[in-house]
């Protein structure tokens, strides 16, 4: 693999404990801030020093504990792009994306400026000063500047958080042609599980420290291994559970007993469904006839409306499983549908009914 | 009463001031630069060390420095051997004003430094810059306004010494007498225009000096101010 990672370090309250391999191309670091995302992009670019483990790069160790290898930063070759830019205030753009070319001639490092500042779209601002820069042109030529060294692996440190909609688009596609452009490891730290699905392939989930799912996206978003890592790719229905003798099991939380698309290991305690895949039979499109049976009335019931919260295309709808008792309003599931549905919906008379289609449910043992 | 002839510790203390000067920035910023970010137990020794002739009573910086550079030291031996003489000379007043001075270098320019973003340089190590390159092309640049401000601060302190250079270079008129020996000497002997001049001299020279120094920062500020407006501008 050309980038593979071992290291531990301690941090101020818990301990990084990163072990994975990660190939050519673009790989999504998914994590909640203070997970330590940023700190393994520092051990990687040479910035921090790991108490122990290995990094190989292509070939190169940049780190060994063992064999007492720790490259400095200067020569690891390494493409990091700060969360802040960090582009140098008192130069030009110019200045800045050529500032790693030190090996090159007066002219072929204003062609290879040259050709950065086209690829990232900063052309018109090669004469300015970094510091009259937006932020979204301060992110490409930041961009354009380590993308200048020509590295062996670039490490991108929450390149889209800071984005309005429009702008994040944009450096979507630019970082797309930058990971095309070249078969490095690209690693994307980010805490937007959309971002990281969008971006690559391939998701890797830190949690304290620790790579607790790291695997195809797909995978890892219909089968969390964990409630950690449901959580963490924004699952929002999460349940205790019990496994019945019968192979179905007891949603403690929800009160319902529930079949799973093939029976639970007897070590699941917990299972969990994504709000967008809570369906409502009721509410499907109208040319579905009246008539015909209701395919499925596994997993269906009967659920009251707790509030409900709009966004421009979708509903988010918080639903109880009882009618409220008064003691409690305890809100038990969280289900997502598109504006259409919920128009036909809310003309329903409550008590609505909810299925959990059994492909969608998923056990996990912690 | 008789006009003064003798302008020599105006120009001692300026040649003194100069010199010093030039070497606290130098040795300064490198004890600055050297010290960086680091932390631990090292840093604090040598930051107490470096601070030492700050909290010191002058008298005691004098008399240390006399010791050292004395016959009985082997600093002094060496120099005997070279047939050179430090004590009571010109160049004793130059070391005396250098080592008070140094502290306020010393401490403008560490915190000059500390004030640039760490991730810029950071940022340059990652493009294969390495600790000389991240300082001549990133630290100092961003950090001069500061270490400026420090080199007026060291120039002032300088100008005004006084107990270590009495110590260490005596007062010596036409070689080792400053503008503060001049007036302390011209009190006890009683020539008060004498001691009235020098005064408003060592006035002149400080206000000159402050009134640089502000209207450098207020420029400096409104530079900033203008970019700061620029920016928003652009954003908006």
């Amino acid at each position: 693999m050309p980038l593979e990672i071992d290291i531990e370090k301690q941090l101020a309250d818990f301990t990084l404990n990163v072990k994975f391999h990660a190939p050519d191309g673009p790989l999504a670091i998914l994590g909640a801030s203070g997970a330590g995302k940023t700190m393994l992009l520092r051990c990687i670019a040479g910035l921090e020093t790991p108490e122990r483990g290995r990094i190989v790069l292509k070939g190169r160790t940049l780190f060994d504990s063992d064999a007492n290898v720790n490259l400095p930063a200067r020569e690891r070759c390494i493409g990091l792009l700060f969360q802040n830019y960090a582009l140098f205030p008192h130069r030009t753009v110019a200045q800045n994306i050529g500032f790693g070319l030190t090996a090159l001639t007066a002219t072929e490092r204003d062609a290879r400026v040259a050709h950065l500042a086209a690829r990232t779209q900063v052309v018109e601002l090669v004469g300015r000063s970094a510091r009259e820069l937006s932020g979204g042109e301060q992110q490409r030529v930041a961009l354009a500047r380590a993308l200048a060294i020509d590295p062996k692996a670039l490490l991108l440190d929450e390149p889209l958080s800071a984005m309005d909609t429009h702008l994040r688009s944009q450096v979507e596609t630019l970082l797309e042609e930058t990971f095309q452009s070249h078969a490095r490891p690209a690693l994307v730290v980010t805490h937007n599980i959309e971002e990281a699905y969008r971006i690559s392939q391939d998701l890797l989930v830190l949690s304290r420290g620790h790579v607790v799912a790291h695997g195809p996206k797909h995978e890892v978003w219909r089968r969390p291994a964990n409630t950690e890592v449901a959580r963490l790719t924004g699952c929002k229905n999460i349940t205790r559970a019990q496994v019945e003798p019968d192979g179905t099991v007891t949603a403690i939380d929800w009160r319902l007993r529930l079949t799973l698309a093939h029976p639970a290991p007897a070590s699941t305690r917990w299972i969990g469904i994504r709000a967008h895949h809570i369906e409502f039979p009721d509410a499907l499109a109208q040319e579905t006839p009246r008539s015909a049976p209701p395919p499925q009335n596994q997993n269906a019931f009967p659920c009251w409306l707790a509030h409900h919260s709009e966004t421009p295309f979708r509903m988010t709808v918080f639903l109880r499983t009882r009618e409220l008792e008064k003691s409690e309003d305890e809100i038990e599931l969280q289900a997502e549908l598109t504006k259409p549905e919920w128009d036909r919906l809310r003309t329903i008379e409550q008590p609505w009914r909810v299925r959990l289609s059994p492909e969608n449910l998923f056990p996990m043992d912690s | 009463m008789a006009p003064v002839t003798d302008w020599s510790p105006l120009w001692i203390s300026l040649a003194t001031s100069i010199v010093a000067t030039m070497l606290t920035l130098v040795v300064g910023v490198a004890a600055a630069a050297w010290r960086g970010r680091r932390r631990g137990p090292l840093a604090v020794v040598v930051d107490s060390i470096f601070l030492l002739p700050l909290v010191l009573p002058p008298t005691v910086v004098g008399f240390l420095l006399l010791v050292i550079f004395g016959r009985r030291s082997p600093i002094g031996a060496l120099l005997a051997k070279l047939d050179a003489t430090i004590v009571f000379s010109w160049p004793a007043t130059v070391i005396a004003a250098a080592t008070v001075s140094f502290p306020l270098m010393y401490l403008t320019a560490r915190a000059a430094l500390e004030q640039v973003d760490p991730t810029l340089a950071e940022a340059a190590r990652t493009l294969g810059a390495g600790e000389s390159r991240v300082l001549r092309e990133i630290l100092l640049p961003l950090a001069w306004p500061g270490i400026l401000a420090g080199t007026v601060l060291a120039f002032a302190r300088a100008l005004g010494e006084f107990g270590a250079t009495l110590m260490i270079a005596g007062d010596i008129p036409g070689r080792t007498e400053t503008i503060p020996l001049a007036i302390y000497f011209a009190v006890e002997s009683g020539d008060m225009q004498r001691a009235w001049m020098w005064c408003a001299i060592d006035v002149a020279i400080s206000l000159v000096l402050l009134g640089g120094l502000y209207y450098w920062t207020n420029a400096q500020r409104a530079a900033s101010g203008v970019r700061k407006t620029t920016r928003r501008t652009d954003a908006a």
